[in-house]
């Protein structure tokens, strides 16, 4: 028999705890959104598909999703653009300065994001980007880019150089052996970056507001909503964000295995 | 495979120096291997046997001093036009990459066409002897299957030189052994100019043509195995290749030595002068009642090897002699040890 030790039962009920918390949002979400009630009601008093009709019906919402798909998009490519060979350098060269611009490439984390969209957007405002979605994206792959820095760094410490070596020796340009030996390599630190990015501009509401214009990211819009109106169409829009999510999640874990081990 | 002429290529290394900062990893390290040949460069981790092997295959660039392949500079070439196979310590193959695909690797990256990169990539699985398995992934392999792996990729392109990192540090002993026979084998038949890295004096002996040792950043000794076995150059030397006495003493006439201890031995070779000497007598040179240079002292630890016994014998205070022989003595006894004349092997100068 094994003997329970308090410790790990403490433990276990805790995990059990903080899982329920975290979940508990969902609970109310899911049944308000297949709600048959106008306003925003818990438990719901009857059910209904009205709310994600209302949503897919009205181009008032689907805008602002397109808007924000295209802006978190352009943020995932731009940040892995940059993001990549950031890390490269950050984990191969040797030069003055690096460990202050690894530590400064985290700054965007740092800077409280109400004063970085301030600072954005006297400098858009002077640039006309002030309501264009690539200025959007220009100002998420700022915030993106520390996640795909550390992430993409952490991978390529990971990474045995000799592989790379061995590429070269082999008859590789630098191009080639990064392209077809390095990259597939460090794929699952690639993909969970743009992931993060994704969701990181996905789901973002300070910058788009101030930097948006007229025009309405999904959050911005939802923000909108819920100060105006407050109807459960939000609570349809958040349980079709958290299937979408939970979907990439599972993409991620499909495509973000590495291909085989390297052999001891 | 084709082009076997290019294969007949020698390696010249000139002067090579390369430092690290304070560190000086080589010292201005000459050497050439001749075409065909199977050099092996033997030291202690921090010899700079590594960082030479680098400077050959264009890992590591020189702050002086040149390399040259079948008459052609490379020192400023990039590796990957340098046309050298190389088999890494760990043998870095690409994990993502089945086996087949490893090994077409070097051609695909030369642009061979594809129907050629099929048949060359069978040819050099049938060399190395996995045939059947090009589909599965390095992962699946064993060491030895492996290193096999490693070592049909780096010679499917007909390179002009093969470069061996310590490949066998990771095999067990009875795979090592046979994969070291593989290599010479293949070597031969090739007629690759080789150039392996090793710390290990044995594998050293059993596969070169000739050995380079080296330590600090310098090449003690070039010669052939039983050259530097025999006739070690310096204590270095000698100590590092197999086990060894060494006995210091004076030079006292032509052939005669007044070790330290006062003890007087006869040698061969030694025509006279003055001056410190060493005596170098290997373990299996020394014989249990010997009728010349003979100690007597007791014996300390005695070992059975399966095929010797090895004796620790304390001679005199602080001077204990190795004795590798078939006769089973046990601790504790009183024998008398020795040696004869041709047996020792005189280095001059103070150690």
């Amino acid at each position: 028999m094994r003997r329970v030790r308090p410790g790990r039962l403490l433990l276990a009920g805790f995990a059990v705890l903080v899982c329920v918390f975290l979940q508990l949002p969902l609970l109310i979400v899911f049944p308000i959104s297949f709600s048959s009630a106008q306003y925003l009601q818990f438990p719901p008093p009857g059910w209904s598909l009205q709310w994600y009709e209302r949503y897919l019906n009205s181009p008032n919402w689907l805008t602002p999703t397109w808007l924000s798909l295209k802006v978190a998009m352009a943020t995932t490519a731009l940040s892995l653009l940059l993001g990549v060979p950031l890390a490269f350098g950050l984990t191969r060269a040797r030069f003055w300065g690096r460990d202050a611009i690894e530590k400064l490439s985290m700054a965007p984390i740092i800077v409280p994001t109400i004063v970085l969209s301030i600072a954005l957007y006297g400098l858009f405002a002077n640039l006309k980007l002030i309501g264009a979605w690539y200025g959007i994206a220009i100002a998420h792959t700022l915030l993106a880019l520390p996640f795909v820095v550390v992430v993409v760094v952490a991978g390529l410490r990971d990474f045995d150089v000799n592989q790379e070596l061995a590429a070269l020796g082999l008859g590789a340009s630098r191009w080639r052996a990064v392209w077809h030996v390095t990259l597939p390599q460090i794929r699952p630190s690639l993909v969970s970056a743009a992931f993060l990015a994704f969701i990181s501009s996905f789901d973002e509401l300070v910058v788009a507001m101030f930097l948006g214009g007229a025009n309405m990211t999904l959050p911005k819009k939802m923000f909108d909503n819920i100060r105006m109106e407050i109807d459960p169409t939000i609570a349809a829009i958040s349980a079709l964000q958290i299937v979408l999510v939970s979907a990439l999640l599972a993409l991620a874990a499909r495509f973000g295995r590495g291909g085989g081990m390297p052999g001891r | 495979m084709a082009a076997q002429e290019v294969r007949d290529a020698d390696l010249r290394v000139d002067g090579v120096a390369k430092r690290y900062g304070a560190v000086v990893a080589l010292g201005g390290v000459s050497l050439s291997v001749a075409a065909g040949e199977f050099l092996t460069i033997l030291g202690p981790s921090g010899s700079g046997k590594t960082t030479l092997l680098k400077v050959v295959a264009g890992f590591e660039f020189p702050d002086a001093g040149r390399v040259t392949v079948g008459g052609a500079d490379i020192t400023d070439v990039s590796p990957a036009k340098r046309n050298i196979g190389m088999v890494f310590q760990n043998y870095a193959l690409f994990p993502h990459m089945s086996v087949a695909r490893n090994i077409a690797f070097p051609l695909q990256m030369r642009g061979v066409p594809k129907s050629e990169i099929d048949r060359r990539v069978i040819q050099a699985m049938a060399l190395v002897e996995l045939q059947g398995y090009g589909e599965r992934l390095p992962s699946q392999l064993s060491g030895g299957q492996q290193q096999r792996v490693a070592l049909a990729r780096a010679v499917v392109f007909d390179p002009t030189l093969l470069l061996l990192d310590e490949p066998f540090g990771a095999l067990d002993r009875k795979l090592r052994e046979s994969m070291q026979l593989e290599v010479r084998r293949l070597q031969r038949r090739l007629g690759l100019t080789t150039v392996f890295i090793t710390h290990d004096q044995e594998e050293a002996l059993v596969l070169s043509d000739r050995i380079a040792v080296m330590d600090g950043g310098a090449i003690r000794q070039i010669g052939a195995p039983d050259e530097i076995y025999d006739r070690p150059a310096d204590d270095f030397v000698a100590q590092f290749i197999g086990e060894s006495n060494l006995l210091v003493g004076e030079i006292a006439a032509p052939d005669r030595v007044v070790l330290d201890g006062g003890t007087s031995v006869t040698v061969r070779g030694l025509d006279g002068g003055h001056g410190r000497v060493r005596l170098l007598v290997r373990p299996e040179k020394m014989a249990i009642d010997s009728a010349t240079n003979r100690f007597t002292g007791t014996i300390v630890e005695a070992v059975y090897l399966g095929e010797a016994h090895k004796l620790r014998v304390k001679v005199a205070e602080g001077v204990e002699l190795l004795v590798r022989g078939h006769r089973a003595v046990p601790t504790g006894a009183r024998v008398t040890v020795g040696f004869a004349p041709e047996d020792a092997h005189v280095i001059r100068g103070a150690g």
